[in-house]
């Protein structure tokens, strides 16, 4: 029997309904806890249902089940435009969104990350700002969304086991003077919440078979259909978003499975694509009174587009580590998330185990590489520890989604280009990273060290930044659009900044204070 | 050792050939794992001759050293099958043909160093970046190729919790809390 089989479901010409587009850490989040009030939603989600015993134990048959694979182009000097060019991001394309595949590491930004502008100060060629809400604002939210989440380390929830690859970043932890430990995960350690404890399976990134890691598919989802105020339309890829001659959004357009054009009637509508498919969606939403695209009177939709400093690190041993066995993400260090410009550049990063399969190491390892070098890795394979470097990138206004006039998708519209060029501060963030985690595993006797490119990016933030000021960027500080009242921007889209920490548990609980205002906006009338 | 050249007419047929070999590592994890040493592989659009080209130059682009013919048979296997495309049948043709050509007519018979310079002098073609991009994918994603590299492929899907996820002993185990505890572990 599926999730959706016994929900309640709703007119399109119902114009009560809230509708949400994505059904990720954002938008399943957002659905749920609008329904728990009582409001009625209706989320659209492009991707189709997978359940827990669909997802494969597979990466590259995963890959091919899951991942958002409708075309994008790339541009600017990033070297995945050149080894990746139709695949700038590794997101999910399914109910759930990226919730499916993310490695569940849950970190609280750190307070001065929330006022990077006022921290760092001015960084040429940088577009920073400080967010519109600080820390303290947030901090009720985090605590709702660990407990929500289950996040290890927190409320009880015990660390969860380190496995090998954890067992060689610990050990160089201690030598090189950091704090090392299983991290603080959203994924059970014990059985809790009506979800098994974690069986350490490895396969993270290709959906949590056992349901140990919190996804809005099993979670947020199904709780929200429960209550009977949730619709969930799957396989539902929203083309456009209307308004009325007042300004007010009022209607989604979408294309359900059989490819047909519906049109479904809101009250209020909430973007959560990801954040190159929701700018997406609001410049294919340019009319006569949003010429340049929905909400984007400032110019900033698409714009500041950040994807974080990463890079990996692996490393070679004379005795084995097997480190796809267990967790994906296995351990942090967060010594080096803090600012201290003393290093040569502005922000942190954190340093988090990470285990590739065989397949996906020959793929990601050295993009387009051949030879002994390359061979002589990949025959060390079973000998490799390594970590994934996660930082902050700085906003530019040229790293940016655009509309690529010259490509259309299926449904004969613009795809997204993604435009992007390190900044120098990225760049020496990167290298510190890379000597950092190289010095940690020489420490512990490292034979040979590679110096992993950045992936295609799995986190993607900014592109419909909050802003004190409207002229600044998109939303406002509970991600409502400065130029139209009852849109709502509910993704990963709305960071200000990106800062040092993994981006899911502030998707979520940004999320959750935003469903929060919307009700009171409700009832105050005024969406 | 000589082999015929192509001929248009024999390309024109599109005949489907064999590849075929003897696993050499006796003892190998793949040995192991086979019913017998010899196999044999099927192609459905290139020729013997043709898989044999590609099988060599998988092995020379992606060196080694111990890994079966047999594994690299699989790159062969995945390149046969977008051979059924008419454009992917040329380029590969095209590309032996090149091959070949450099070579006085015949790749396969010159000694190891001259096979990798005439292959290496053809790195930035659609031909050789086509089977690179094949290759990366389809040596490294078969059970064989995860048995001699030691990857569990789908033997983790019951889970590695009681399966050695932190058997390594050539290093001190974390302390606790820093470690972590297994499921049933008391935080003490």
């Amino acid at each position: 029997m599926a999730m959706t089989d016994k929900q309640q479901t709703f007119s399109h010409d119902d114009d009560s309904v809230v509708v949400v587009i994505g059904s990720g850490a954002g938008g399943g989040t957002l659905a749920n806890e609008l329904a728990q009030q009582g409001i009625d939603v209706v989320v659209l989600e492009a991707g189709a249902l997978h359940t827990r015993s669909d997802f494969l134990a597979d990466e590259w048959a995963s890959f091919a089940q899951l991942a958002w694979l409708d075309t994008r182009t790339t541009s600017g000097s990033w070297r995945l435009a050149r080894d990746f060019p139709n695949l700038p991001a590794w997101i999910v394309k399914a109910v759930g969104g990226t919730t499916v595949h993310w490695a569940g590491a849950s970190l609280r930004f750190q307070p001065h990350e929330f006022a990077a502008l006022s921290t760092y100060g001015e960084v040429d060629g940088a577009n920073l700002l400080d967010w519109p809400l600080t820390y303290d604002d947030l901090a009720p939210y985090y605590d709702r969304a660990e407990k929500r989440m289950g996040v290890t380390r927190t409320n009880d929830n015990k660390g969860l086991p380190g496995n090998n690859n954890f067992k060689v970043m610990y050990a160089g932890a201690q030598k090189m003077g950091y704090s090392c430990n299983t991290g603080h995960m959203a994924i059970n350690s014990e059985n809790r919440d009506g979800r098994a404890a974690c069986q350490q399976r490895g396969f993270c990134f290709q959906g949590c078979k056992t349901g140990a890691k919190w996804s809005t598919l099993y979670t947020e989802l199904p709780e929200g259909i429960v209550t009977g105020h949730l619709e969930l339309r799957p396989e539902s890829h929203v083309a456009r978003i209307e308004h009325d001659d007042g300004g007010r959004v009022n209607a989604v357009v979408y294309f359900d499975a059989e490819g047909r054009e519906q049109r479904q009637k809101a009250r209020l509508v909430a973007v959560a694509g990801n954040s190159i498919e929701t700018p997406r969606l609001l410049l294919n939403s340019e009319s006569s009174r949003f010429p340049d695209g929905l909400a984007n009177g400032s110019g900033q939709v698409g714009r500041n587009y950040m994807r974080h400093m990463t890079g990996s690190v692996y490393a070679t041993f004379d005795e084995p580590v097997h480190m796809y066995k267990g967790t994906t993400m296995a351990g942090i260090i967060s010594d080096e998330s803090h600012h201290d410009p003393a290093r040569g550049f502005v922000g942190g990063y954190e340093m988090e185990t990470l285990a590739l399969g065989l397949p996906f190491m020959a793929a990601f390892l050295d993009p387009g590489a051949w030879g002994p070098r390359f061979a002589g890795a990949m025959d060390q394979y079973a000998h490799m520890a390594g970590m994934w470097l996660v930082g902050e990138d700085l906003p530019q206004q040229s790293n940016r989604v655009t509309l690529n006039p010259e490509v259309k998708d299926r449904f004969g519209l613009p795809v997204a280009n993604v435009h992007y060029d390190d900044h120098l501060n990225d760049i020496a963030m990167r290298d510190h990273g890379y000597r950092q985690g190289a010095e940690l595993y020489r420490s512990v006797g490292a034979k040979d060290i590679y110096e992993v490119p950045p992936y295609p990016s799995t986190h993607n933030l900014g592109t419909c930044r909050m802003s004190e000021r409207p002229e600044d960027g998109v939303c406002d500080a509970y991600g409502r659009a400065h130029e139209i009242p009852n849109l709502f921007i509910s993704d990963g889209s709305q960071f200000t900044t990106s800062a040092a920490e993994n981006p899911t548990l502030t998707i979520v609980s940004l999320a959750i204070r935003q469903a929060e205002h919307i009700g009171h906006l409700m009832q105050q009338g005024e969406v | 050792m000589s082999s015929p050249t192509l001929s248009r007419r024999v390309f024109l047929k599109g005949s489907g050939g064999v590849l075929a070999g003897t696993l050499a590592f006796a003892g190998g994890p793949i040995a192991l794992l086979a019913p017998s040493r010899s196999w044999a592989m099927p192609l459905d659009t290139l020729s013997t001759r043709q898989g044999e080209v590609l099988l060599e130059v998988a092995k020379q682009m992606f060196p080694h050293p111990g890994l079966e013919d047999a594994v690299y048979a699989h790159v062969v296997k995945s390149l046969d099958a977008k051979a059924e495309a008419g454009d992917v049948h040329t380029l590969l043709h095209d590309g032996i043909k090149a091959l070949d050509d450099a070579s006085g007519g015949d790749w396969l018979g010159q000694d190891e160093a001259t096979r990798l310079a005439r292959l290496s002098a053809m790195a930035n073609t659609p031909f050789f970046q086509a089977i690179r991009g094949d290759a990366v994918v389809s040596l490294y994603d078969n059970d064989l190729a995860y048995a001699h590299f030691g990857y569990g492929g789908e033997e983790g899907d019951v889970g590695y919790i009681n399966k050695g996820f932190n058997d390594l002993t050539w290093l001190p185990d974390p302390p606790k809390p820093d470690g972590g505890y297994l499921p049933t572990e008391p935080v003490g």
